[in-house]
């Protein structure tokens, strides 16, 4: 599924996007947690986040594992300094009123698949 | 080649907000370097994972990471309180981490399992009351 498509199934507001990385990033596998160091076990590149926390250290977490796209649920908004960090690094960022439950169940439903963890 | 440091950053207790920075560099270097992604991708997440942990657990301390033909190694060295109980800190979901650095999305007792798991050796050395000096080695794919 597109980026461009996701956006619309989970009735996203665009925070940080690039219509060109929107309209050719195909989106696989997607990651649900609020918990950093259980996204860092993740072990695929080119995924997406769906998370409820908004500060900064989720862009860096992303940088880390190369997530290019994160959703936030349950309608928040990140603070400037997490917008800032995320044009700088190139991550989109975007908003949905969904629970993380349900934002999931969504992608799920239309052929997303979970994130096979790292376990070395 | 000899070994080469290629970082050297002091880190303070609870900067979050430069929490990641060190990781960061060290990856853009790697990459930079020619490093496979693969390796690049396992060093960014151990080093990040060490650095919040001098940030979260430690009163301050400094990453700093060498560089040979064939292996890369990266050093966390803090100036304390120590790890109390190892054996603990190295079982998965076991956290000292309080409510506040939870709250944040620390603090998930996976930083030395998953430092552990990208490694390809993990050596530990510490004491209550002392630092804790973490050296993690990782082995370079095709020689530099």
């Amino acid at each position: 599924m597109k980026l461009s498509e996701v956006k619309s199934l989970l009735n996203v507001e665009t925070i940080y996007g690039e219509k060109n990385i929107e309209d050719s990033l195909i989106i696989k596998s997607a990651c649900g947690a609020d918990l950093m160091s259980d996204v860092l076990a993740f072990s695929q590149e080119k995924t997406m986040l769906l998370t409820g926390l908004t500060n900064p250290q989720v862009v860096r977490t992303a940088e880390m594992i190369g997530i290019q796209a994160i959703i936030f649920v349950r309608g928040k908004k990140p603070p400037s300094e997490t917008v800032f960090l995320a044009k700088e690094l190139k991550i989109l960022l975007y908003s949905t009123e969904k629970t993380l439950f349900e934002a999931c169940g969504l992608l799920y439903k239309y052929g997303i698949r979970p994130e096979e963890m790292n376990y070395i | 080649m000899q070994k080469k440091e290629i970082l050297n950053v002091a880190i303070e207790r609870f900067d979050f907000q430069s929490g990641g920075e060190a990781s960061s560099q060290l990856k853009n270097m790697l990459r930079k370097l020619g490093v496979s992604s693969d390796i690049v991708r396992k060093t960014a997440i151990v080093t990040y994972e060490l650095e919040m942990n001098v940030i979260i657990h430690s009163f301050g301390g400094k990453i700093t990471a060498q560089i040979s033909e064939d292996e890369l190694v990266i050093y966390a060295d803090d100036k304390g309180p120590g790890i109390a109980d190892l054996e603990k800190a190295l079982t998965p979901g076991f956290s000292t981490a309080g409510s506040e650095i939870r709250e944040m999305g620390f603090g998930a007792g996976m930083g030395l399992v998953n430092i552990k798991r990208y490694a390809d050796n993990m050596d530990i050395r510490t004491a209550e009351g002392e630092g804790t000096n973490i050296k993690v080695t990782i082995k370079l794919e095709k020689p530099l």
